[in-house]
């Protein structure tokens, strides 16, 4: 566990290494321009949440979020925070960068003080996982090669996010539009996918053969 | 590959699930007054049911519950799927033709049963292996 809060020394931020930052290169070049296209969102804020939702602190914590979501794939939210569904009691909140506290954002403070002393965890989960985007009409083409969900948008719509794995990777995956993902892995897992997502995406570099 | 339907998540593929083993072997209620013997056979001795057996499962990718699945370990058929701590749905459309160890296990959960039932029974029924599979 990274200790994320700000220590009484000022950090300097800059030095930060996201946990693909040596495929940014690869994602660049790999990345087929309005076909599938691959990047990594660095270091947005997420909170693990375990809460009742029909709990009191399920209800204060909720107020905070805008929402608990109540079912498997659901995503609720208010403005730019979103929480995902990944348990009946357990969701992940996602954050922009400036909503933690080491840049003074105070969502991880309101959720803890909103929990008080009910029962229930905030954990401060941002140096747990990395963010993928993966964009372009191939990019559904692309998941289907390494997951086993579902993902045609008669099942899988926008605005859904499932845990799931890929190319045998633990993530969730938020349908974030109807040509874009958010992939979520864990930090030690990220140069893997990157590369296994860039080995799926290789093929619609070339011209497609009739 | 098995398609599971988690009582949360809905179905999906067996490789996002973990198997937790045989389900209703119950704590003893005096694990104090179990011999040796009593007490590995509570910890390691399980049935080995050709037929309706009932398993606990983990949806360890997905949503991280556990829940409790009635299998057919012969045709791979999913009878049921229940929460934890409720009593084995027998029947569920379906009589089985079993040996009877399961439901003898089933029954230990309810009745509480100090001593683990699986000893005799599961010997006795292991030891026709005609047919038998991994
Ligand atoms: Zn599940």
């Amino acid at each position: 566990m990274a200790e994320t809060a700000a220590p009484e020394t000022k950090k300097n931020l800059s030095l930060r290494t996201s946990p693909a930052a040596l495929l940014r290169a690869a994602f660049e070049s790999g990345s087929v321009r309005g076909t599938v296209e691959l990047s990594e969102i660095t270091f947005l804020t997420m909170v693990g949440l375990r809460v009742g939702r029909d709990t009191e602190a399920g209800q204060r914590v909720a107020s905070v979020t805008g929402g608990l979501p109540a079912t498997c794939g659901t995503v609720s939210g208010a403005g730019d925070t979103s929480v995902l569904w990944l348990g009946p009691e357990e969701f992940l909140v996602v954050a922009p960068l400036e909503a933690h506290e080491s840049l003074g954002g105070d969502l991880i403070q309101a959720l803890r003080e909103a929990l008080a002393d009910g029962e229930g965890q905030v954990v401060d989960l941002s140096a747990n996982r990395t963010t993928f985007e993966l964009t372009g009409p191939r990019s559904r083409a692309v998941l289907e090669k390494g997951c086993s969900l579902d993902l045609h948008p008669r099942e899988f719509k926008a605005g859904t996010a499932l845990s799931t794995e890929i190319g045998n990777i633990p993530v969730v995956l938020w349908k974030t539009g109807d040509e874009s993902y958010r992939i979520f892995p864990r930090a030690s897992f990220a140069e893997f996918l990157g590369r296994w997502l860039l080995d799926a995406m290789r093929e619609y570099a070339s011209p497609e053969v009739p | 590959m098995l398609l599971i339907s988690c009582p949360n998540c809905g179905s999906r593929d067996e490789t996002e699930f973990h198997y937790g083993g045989q389900a209703h072997v119950a704590y003893p209620e005096n694990p104090n007054e179990l011999n040796d013997r009593e007490w590995a056979e509570f910890l390691f001795y399980r049935d080995n049911t050709k037929g309706a057996f009932a398993e606990r499962w983990l949806h360890s990718t997905g949503c991280r519950q556990w829940f409790n699945m009635l299998r057919d370990t012969v045709t791979y058929e999913i009878q049921a799927i229940y929460p934890m701590g409720a009593p084995r749905p027998d029947a569920a459309g379906r009589t089985t033709p079993d040996t009877g160890t399961a439901s003898t296990a089933a029954d230990s959960t309810t009745t509480g049963s100090a001593a683990p039932s699986t000893s005799a029974t599961s010997i006795s029924s292991t030891t026709a292996p005609e047919g038998a599979t991994k």
